[in-house]
């Protein structure tokens, strides 16, 4: 065993310096590289090439797309082949509901992938060195996520409205007006990538794929389901409650065809899911900065 | 430069990390060295501040981790080869841990040349093996063309060709300057690169020394030695006033660097010698000696440091 003669071409200046009280300025290589004072910016665009690098994004992405428009179309073409009974007086755009319903399911996993998958990876570690600010990491991927999610589901949704339209037109429905059209494409786009954003706060509490997105889908489906085998008389008031304000009605309401009379009318359902939401955003920060990663 | 300042950190009762105070000086290697389950990982997460200290404080350059603006230019490291999104391109991953820092471009194409990684820079990192996977890690480390690098086991599943390069890589890295410090078990792999060497053992600092002192206070030197005239040799080394140590299979063993003197007598007296050889213990059985020491040390510790006599507090403080 030799012993060894340490490469300490700057030792001799060095060695004082660094026993100096810290917080002095720090001796050692300097890089040739610009050094930049990181801001949100740099953490959106590393968010950015990270969700369009992967391929579940472009599945996720494209099953939902293909579940909108197929649903969408097939129910129009339905509805067109028996406009006989009844169709007379109704509003066309209120038939992009179920592929919306549907596709919403693609949307919420893209959501929890985009934060949970990079634990089970071991990602996270990663990132989290790249960018020691844990909100601003949190901040970036909601921001690039929801902007993703709500672009394309306004391109489908607003696809599919402008379909069923031109379909049906002439089969009696009456002419969505401006509101409608509003709500039927700018109004539940918000509301499915706010949807999806939850999921996405959801998978970084939860920080576990599978688990986050049964939470979601359960989040969906159970009240609904639930209230439909409530047959009891004195939990009337409970089964009312989960039909009006269940996700699948509060998406209704945006289609004007809601499940129940009382309840969530109107834009309302988009302000319940935003305070959920900003609920859920609280929660993954205080998390994200108590937990070690 | 990483100052640990009384860093400690507990998973309820049991303790990862037991007040280490260390530094890491530029422009030398410096080896972390512990057995598995020692607490390496766990002070290397929280010099990153990716875990909370449960007291104490860890500075890099004189700030707290999760205050850098700028920390891949600051800091590189190689933590788990498998903090990576196994769909995602080696390309795609350097290029997005790029954009976060606003490290420019190229740097990507630049690191991926370095480590080996240029012809595989498109294919998903869940094909890569150990070793494609610990180079591209290495690659992450030096995107930022960082002061300071730290390495957790970088040596894991790499073939000896990449296992001579890491070693060469550490040490340029350590002669332009920058702070080089790497964990590892393996002694016999520290010995060949660190320049200074901080052991721990059940998460307590061990020894804190240049690897040169380390080697002369725990390697053992002694002499081999192989007769047919055993007990002649025996008479003759005893009368000089040298030791002999039985060391079975009919070998001797004489502690120091005696050869040339034992030499000397049989030659004198005409004993015939069949081994005379000059040895070293080995660094990995110091190693495993110091780190023994710990475990029996915590093993058998008494009960607490006799409490103070009352008052001893508040007429100390006055």
């Amino acid at each position: 065993m030799s012993t060894h003669q340490p490469p300490m071409p700057q030792a001799p200046a060095a060695a004082p310096d660094w026993q100096a009280a810290p917080g002095g300025s720090y001796p050692g290589y300097t890089s040739p590289i610009p050094v930049v004072r990181t801001h949100l910016g740099h953490a959106l665009a590393s968010e950015w090439t990270k969700i369009k690098s992967v391929r579940s994004t472009v599945w996720t992405l494209g099953v939902f797309m293909l579940l909108v428009v197929g649903i969408g179309v097939l129910t129009a073409s339905v509805v067109n082949a028996n406009s006989s009974n009844g169709v007379d007086g109704q509003n066309a755009l209120q038939f992009g509901f179920f592929g919306l319903l549907l596709g919403s399911m693609c949307i919420i996993t893209l959501g929890v992938l985009t934060t949970a998958s990079e634990y089970g990876t071991g990602m996270i570690r990663t990132t989290m060195t790249a960018c020691p600010s844990r909100v601003r990491v949190l901040a970036a991927k909601s921001v690039v996520f929801f902007a993703l999610a709500f672009v394309v589901t306004l391109a489908t949704s607003s696809f599919v409205a402008m379909v069923q339209v031109s379909m049906l037109s002439g089969s009696g429905t009456i002419s969505p007006t401006g509101g409608e059209w509003a709500k039927a494409t700018l109004g539940i786009s918000l509301y499915i990538a706010l949807l999806g954003l939850l999921s996405l706060l959801i998978g970084s509490i939860i920080r576990h794929s599978a688990g986050a997105i049964t939470i979601m889908i359960g989040a969906v489906l159970a009240p609904l389901v639930i209230a439909l085998f409530m047959a009891s008389q004195s939990l009337e008031k409970v089964r009312e409650w989960l039909l009006e304000y269940s996700i699948p009605s509060q998406m209704s309401c945006f289609y004007d065809n809601t499940l129940s009379r009382s309840g969530p009318t109107g834009w309302d359902p988009l302000w319940i899911m935003l305070g959920l939401t900003a609920a859920a955003f609280a929660g993954a920060y205080a998390l994200l900065q108590k937990r070690d990663v | 430069m990483i100052e640990l300042a009384g860093l400690t950190k507990r998973y309820g009762e049991k303790v990862a990390v037991d007040d280490l105070t260390f530094s890491v000086r530029p422009g030398i290697v410096t080896g972390f060295l512990g057995p598995n389950g020692a607490g390496k990982s766990t002070t290397m997460r929280m010099i990153l501040g990716l875990d909370h200290p449960t007291a104490g404080d860890v500075r890099v350059d004189g700030v707290h981790y999760r205050r850098l603006k700028d920390p891949l230019t600051r800091i590189g490291a190689l933590l788990d080869a498998k903090a990576v999104h196994g769909g995602r391109s080696a390309y795609h991953h350097l290029l997005c841990l790029a954009q976060s820092n606003g490290v420019p471009e190229r740097r990507v194409a630049e690191v991926l040349d370095t480590v080996g990684l240029t012809a595989v820079a498109r294919k998903k990192a869940k094909g890569f093996s150990l070793g494609m996977g610990q180079r591209l890690g290495i690659a992450a480390a030096l995107l930022g063309d960082p002061r300071i690098l730290m390495f957790d086991e970088p040596v894991n599943g790499l073939d000896p060709e990449g296992i001579h390069w890491i070693r060469n890589l550490m040490k340029s890295l350590a002669a332009q300057g920058r702070t080089v410090f790497v964990s590892s078990h393996l002694m016999s792999e520290m010995a060949l690169t660190a320049d200074h060497l901080v052991v721990i053992g059940q998460g307590r600092l061990l020894a804190d020394t240049s690897m040169a002192d380390f080697i002369r206070q725990n390697a053992r030197s002694y002499v081999r030695i192989r007769s047919p005239q055993r007990e002649r040799l025996l008479d003759v080394l005893h009368e000089d006033g040298i030791t002999v140590v039985e060391a079975g299979a009919g070998a001797l063993e004489v502690e120091g660097d005696k050869a040339g003197r034992i030499g000397e007598l049989a030659a004198r007296y005409g004993i015939v010698l069949h081994e005379l050889s000059p040895r070293q213990a080995s660094l990995e059985e110091a190693f495993m000696q110091l780190t023994a020491q710990a475990v029996e040390y915590h093993a058998h510790t008494g009960p607490d440091p006799a409490p103070q006599a009352w008052g001893a507090g508040w007429k100390g403080a006055e």
